[in-house]
């Protein structure tokens, strides 16, 4: 029944003996078991995604903290600058001036809170875990009870993650790479615990991560694999459930790696081996008392081999939700969804194979290079292919645009030019000069911020009714929408000119210093960028805020709509909203694909995947196989 | 609603849940365990000659280790095959071996093994001091003989002070038979059977020495990873034993009695798991002891 067998004992016959159909019965379990320890997979889902937002905001916080530095470098700050000191304690930011150890804290803890936290937690495990199991007409997942362990084991990992801000010395520093022997070297010393410092909890944060993850991942695919509905073939499955497939294997088979890394320089720091230390480090004028022999660059390859199918972690969900959304809004059938499997299939399997391009500047080698070269020009292949479907999709549709609609379209041009801006990064030559500059943070955020997050945004707006029964406020949508798009790119374009300068993407006084950022771009040096750059930023969080507004005030108070809002055509959307525990009242039988947009024949301009087959709809597909 | 095919296979797919769940968990521990596996052999490859040591564990204790988790995959198939064919005792007995094989492999590994290298004591020599220590390290008949160089002294040592204690100027160490007689054509390849340290006593300067400690994790590269490997091998294997023992115990017998192909299918689950972890050793043990 379940994978672990003795560790969780089997979940649906012990946890309630007798049937229950639609949505009875369960307002006798108390708060804590419907709600904390639940094991529906929309409650799962749900809690994934709320913490996963919270972290979200938590992680670009600690990023408007480090703007303020960046482009006031060494003056205080204003208004919280005291509170802020005060809270993280002595050693952050003494009369509101930021030192540079926390500067470190934040960028390394940003990253990884934004990624694993944030990004992760939201795209796959929140929206999988809701919207998975609607879309493919399952009661829940395989593993009810490991789901909940796999949420139970993310939390953990996210208090371990916060508390080491708060132990002596602050949180990890060694940037969200980790790479050594910087990492083990740093918060280690008679100012520090031996193990509760920053980096050993990121670290063992990290481990929890891990766990949590496997936990999922294996719970996703086989709900995939097992629990499909009657006529739900693979190639009827909605474009999300292929993108949550591939993701799921992704993080199944490349973060194991990382955790062997993790354990390794586990003990490297409380154990005092020298796995990643290499021979003959000399440390504060004193050669270090290990015994070396350990090599750096292992780091790195186990690091980037989780942390390049990372990014296709991050950006996959992305691409499934922005596919439902594109399909539903355009009111016409997905173009090439067969295209779209296969190049998410490739896209998955090309992943494993492209990770050394980040780590062009160690030295590996020309044959080395040349590989890792080729593969990661042959992976743009399928995101091109992805992407171009989606623009074809638009092509001749009467759009709706909605708020999600809204937000789906935007992913399009800016991971558009994510993705273009990555390829001179490809080429070794060309990264020689760009490798750690600005111009490589803009070229990822833009796939991960206003790519992966919008991707993110437009789902919350598509499935909260589906999850409440409720909409969010269509306005108030808008005006999160837009200051959100011209903010993001005020913030991210400026960063190609600065990384065109060879402005370092971890200098602590953004450049004031150096003489490249005194250069000037357009009246103004690299340095001064950094001022309408952080404005921005500032006022992207404020931005924010209806968001939040409108998800919590739409939860009690948004517009009441029926079962199907959207017109969509997949599973989810035959189901109550809020589906009750066991999702169906009874199972539904598929009769056709995920996206019968404008059926010559029908009524309506969309099909069901439950509507069964009519003669019409027989000879609208011989019809449409015949032009093709 | 139940969840469907946690019993039964799904016709279309053959396999019913649990099934599916276990082989992709074992496809990330397979994953786990290559990023360790590469990790020894990028190291290994990485180290200077010589400096790869070879005979330090007991190779016997290590295959009568390797036999003990062998029999107990065939007596957890053994188990299995019981509760198809519905003879609870039969499993009871077939199981019960199977949870004891896991606890010996532990116990041999936790109270013999580990402890034994936490015992022993080695010396790591500066270059420069080489010579000093030739009759001990016996390079220059290594040297003839066209094999890597020593670089360490290794035994009982009697001073364990000298560890922590800046003013103690040198280590005390009842050598082992290869630095007692180093030059003997006996001493250039590892014994099969572990020996005993002399009672010849060396006395090695701190200031020649490169680096020294007990056979702890932090030894050496060699000794980090063995540590490190057995140590997570040595955790799954605990992990199955706590599995088995949950199986074996009167919530078994429940489970049983309710559906026997429930707590069939789940044996066969922890069995694959409880094979994996057998396999992974089959590549400790020739990668640590033999290589």
């Amino acid at each position: 029944m379940d994978a672990s067998s003795g560790l969780a004992p089997h979940p649906p016959a012990d946890h309630d003996p007798h049937h229950h159909d639609a949505g009875h019965d369960h307002h006798e379990l108390p708060f804590w078991r419907k709600y904390i320890i639940s094991t529906d997979h929309k409650v799962i889902g749900i809690q994934y995604g709320i913490t996963g937002l919270i972290f979200l905001f938590f992680g670009f916080s600690l990023m408007m903290l480090m703007r303020w530095q960046l482009a006031y470098p060494g003056q205080a700050l204003p208004l919280i600058g005291n509170w802020i000191g005060h809270v993280f304690g002595e050693g952050s930011m003494p009369d509101g001036k930021m030192t540079p150890e926390f500067y470190n804290s934040l960028g390394a803890m940003h990253g990884t809170i934004m990624i694993f936290l944030g990004i992760v937690p939201i795209a796959f495990a929140a929206f999988g875990n809701f919207v998975v199991p609607l879309q493919i007409g399952a009661p829940d997942m395989t593993f009810p009870k490991i789901n909940m362990a796999s949420y139970q084991a993310f939390m953990a990992g996210g208090i371990v993650m916060l508390i080491s801000f708060f132990v002596p010395g602050g949180a990890a520093k060694g940037g969200w790479t980790s790479y050594t022997p910087l990492a083990i070297l740093s918060d280690k010393g008679p100012a520090y615990d031996p193990f509760w410092n920053g980096q050993t909890l990121w670290l063992v944060g990290f481990i929890l991560l891990i766990t949590s993850s496997l936990l999922g991942a294996v719970n996703f695919i086989a709900t995939i694999i097992q629990l499909r509905a009657k006529g739900m073939t693979w190639m009827r499955l909605p474009f999300f459930v292929w993108a949550q497939f591939v993701t799921a294997f992704l993080l199944l088979l490349a973060f194991p790696p990382l955790e062997s890394a993790v354990v390794m320089q586990l003990m490297d720091r409380v154990a005092g081996t020298s796995f990643f230390l290499p021979s003959g480090l000399v440390v504060n004028g004193a050669p270090l008392h290990v015994s070396g022999g350990g090599s750096p660059l292992l780091w790195q390859h186990l690091f980037w081999f989780l942390g390049h199918p990372e990014v296709y972690v991050l950006i996959l969900p992305a691409m499934g939700i922005v596919a439902e959304i594109i399909a539903n809004n355009t009111r016409k059938p997905l173009w090439g969804y067969k295209s779209l499997v296969f190049a998410a299939l490739v896209l998955g399997f090309m992943s494993f194979i492209v990770w050394a391009h980040h780590m062009w500047l160690t030295g590996m080698g020309s044959v080395v290079s040349a590989f890792f070269q080729t593969t990661t020009l042959i992976i743009s292949i399928p995101s091109v292919i992805i992407l171009s479907a989606f623009f074809i999709s638009l092509w001749g549709g009467s759009i709706r645009f909605n708020v999600p609609m809204l937000f789906a379209t935007a992913f399009l041009p800016m991971f558009g030019i994510g993705g273009l801006t990555g390829i001179p990064l490809a080429f070794n030559s060309a990264d020689l000069y760009l490798h750690d500059t600005y111009y490589v943070i803009a070229h990822f955020h833009y796939i991960v911020a206003p790519g992966t997050i919008f991707g993110v945004f437009a789902g919350i707006y598509f499935w909260f009714p589906k999850a409440t029964g409720r909409m969010m406020n269509e306005f108030w949508g808008k005006v999160h929408f837009w200051p959100s798009l011209i903010c993001m790119n005020m913030i991210f374009l400026p960063m190609f000119l600065q990384g065109m300068l060879g402005m370092h993407r971890r200098w602590y006084d953004g450049g004031q210093g150096w003489t490249v950022a005194g250069e000037k771009v357009w009246g103004m040096s690299g340095f001064e960028w950094n001022t309408p750059i952080s404005i921005a930023a500032w006022v992207m969080g404020l931005a924010q805020i209806p968001f939040i507004i409108n998800f919590f005030w739409s939860i009690k108070y948004g517009k009441k709509v029926n079962d199907n809002p959207w017109e969509a055509t997949t599973l989810e959307w035959s189901a109550p909203s809020p589906p009750p525990h066991g999702n169906f009242a009874t199972t539904p039988t598929v009769y056709r694909g995920p996206y019968e947009y404008s059926l010559p024949g029908r009524e309506t301009d969309f099909t069901m995947q439950t509507e069964p087959m009519r003669e019409s709809d027989r000879k609208a597909y011989e019809a449409a196989a015949a032009v093709h | 609603m139940e969840i469907p095919y946690t019993v039964t296979a799904r016709p279309d797919t053959g396999l019913w849940n649990a099934k599916v769940g276990i082989w992709l968990f074992l496809a990330s521990e397979v994953m786990l365990f290559g990023g360790l596996f590469s990790s020894y052999v990028f190291l290994r490859l990485d180290a200077p000659p010589g400096a790869w040591p070879h005979g330090l564990l007991n190779v016997p204790v290590g295959t009568g280790n390797t036999a003990i988790l062998i029999l107990s995959s065939v007596t957890v198939v053994m188990a299995w095959a019981s509760l198809k064919m519905r003879q609870l005792t039969r499993y009871k007995v077939y199981m019960g071996i199977t949870i004891l094989c896991g606890i010996i492999f532990l116990a041999v590994k936790l109270a013999y093994e580990w402890p034994q290298k936490f015992d022993h004591f080695g010396a790591f020599i500066k270059q420069e001091a080489l010579e000093k220590y030739e009759p001990y390290l016996g390079n220059h008949h290594l040297a003839e003989r066209g094999l890597p160089p020593r670089t360490e002294i290794s035994g009982h040592l009697h001073n364990h002070e000298a560890l922590h204690d800046e003013t103690v100027k040198e280590y005390e160490v009842a050598l082992d038979p290869v630095n007692a007689d180093p030059t003997n054509p006996l001493m250039d390849r590892p014994h099969f059977l572990p020996l005993a340290h002399t009672d010849k006593i060396a006395t090695i300067d701190k200031a020649d020495v490169e680096y020294a400690n007990m056979f702890l994790p932090k030894h050496s590269t060699y000794f980090a990873t063995y540590f490190t490997i057995t140590g997570l091998h040595g955790m799954h294997v605990l992990g199955g034993v706590l599995v088995f023992t949950y199986l074996w115990l009167p919530v078994g017998t429940k489970l049983y009695k309710r559906n026997p192909e429930h707590l069939a299918n789940r044996v066969e689950v922890a069995g694959l798991f409880w094979h994996f972890v057998d396999l992974v050793w089959i590549f400790v043990f020739p990668l640590f002891y033999l290589l």
